[in-house]
């Protein structure tokens, strides 16, 4: 193996920690809850492989509970992770130079963690760096759900709770470096608090596309707003 | 026991088509600069709206160690920029907020 794809290899692995330290004990809490709504081992383990998406997981968990039909779940889980269009649009501009076979398999692995790690990374993006990113996310994903479904009782609930705040923690600790380099987006970032405050408070939008639609909404305004006197940085 | 097969592989497609396509077809595309502008935007509006969704939505007994885990990795990242160091800091700090 060459020298640039190790270093690429260990710099994916090391940006891919926290994601891996923040979907285990989510995708435990995962397999645990499923066992105990009488889905068996192997159908949870899909749920992680095919769907791969936490928050529409557990929706779906409380959904099958409620005795809501396959179709509903669907749409709902439609929704909820329509927002990731929003997130692989944006990627799409760092992966420029992607050879496009390679992209379906890169689609595959972008979900809120590994977008967050992938689009405030400093370097240009490569193929290696990507696929060591997404790859050790999934896979702490689907082993968490199997360990969660064999032996989640031993783990206790509040240390679950505050591991899983870890993800909230990612989110925060990706954002606020950003806020030193470029003052404007410490104000494209209140701005968009406020207008999902607005939003949710209004309660007239299901979840998912309360957040398709803060995303649209707060984006378009900072284009209106810091667009005048800035020039669109090349990445 | 039920099979979720059927449920299993529609919430994949549906879930896996909107996260492909706009990379098969964005990819490689000259974009207008203002659109180009408002899709770099999207990582600050995502995460903004991500965390403060999950301030918003969190349960009260969970409320404040979220609260808490949020800003303390926040504060750290800001003044030391290592991210796996703000994530434990967070983690730690939730957890003492839970069992207090």
């Amino acid at each position: 193996m060459d020298m640039e794809l190790k270093t690429k290899i260990k710099e994916g692995t090391i940006a891919a920690l926290p994601v891996v330290l923040g979907y285990l004990p989510v995708a435990i809490a995962f397999g645990l809850l499923s066992k105990n709504s009488g889905i068996s081992l192997g159908d949870t383990g899909m749920f992680s492989m095919f769907v791969y998406a936490g928050a529409s997981q557990f929706m779906a968990l409380d959904l099958i509970n409620a005795g809501v039909s396959a179709g509903s779940i669907i749409l709902a889980t439609f929704l909820l992770n329509l927002r990731h269009m929003m997130m692989t649009a944006s990627l799409s501009i760092k992966l420029k130079d992607v050879k496009k076979p390679l992209l379906p398999t890169i689609a595959y692995g972008v979900t809120d963690e590994t977008f967050s790690v992938l689009s405030f990374n400093k370097e240009k993006l490569t193929v290696p760096f990507v696929l060591s990113v997404n790859i050790l996310s999934n896979l702490s994903w689907v082993a968490g759900t199997f360990i969660g479904y064999l032996m989640g009782e031993i783990i206790p609930s509040s240390l679950q709770s505050s591991l899983s705040i870890g993800l909230y923690a990612m989110f925060a600790a990706l954002l606020f470096p950003q806020f030193k380099t470029e003052k404007s987006t410490l104000y494209l970032s209140i701005l968009t608090a406020i207008v999902y405050i607005l939003i949710y408070s209004t309660n007239l939008f299901t979840s998912g596309w309360d957040i398709i639609i803060g995303i649209i909404i707060s984006s378009a305004l900072g284009v209106i707003i810091f667009n005048r006197n800035e020039e669109v940085k090349e990445n | 026991m039920k099979s979720y097969l059927p449920l299993i592989i529609g919430m994949g497609l549906v879930t896996y088509i909107p996260r492909l396509a706009p990379l098969l077809f964005l990819t490689n595309k000259e974009l207008n600069p203002k659109l180009k502008q408002f899709l770099q935007f999207i990582p600050y509006t995502s995460l903004s709206i991500l965390i403060v969704r999950g301030v918003l939505t969190s349960t009260s007994d969970m409320l404040l160690p979220t609260f808490v885990g949020i800003a303390l990795a926040g504060i750290v990242a800001y003044f030391k920029s290592n991210l796996v160091l703000s994530v434990l800091v967070a983690i730690a700090a939730s957890f003492v907020v839970i069992n207090i």
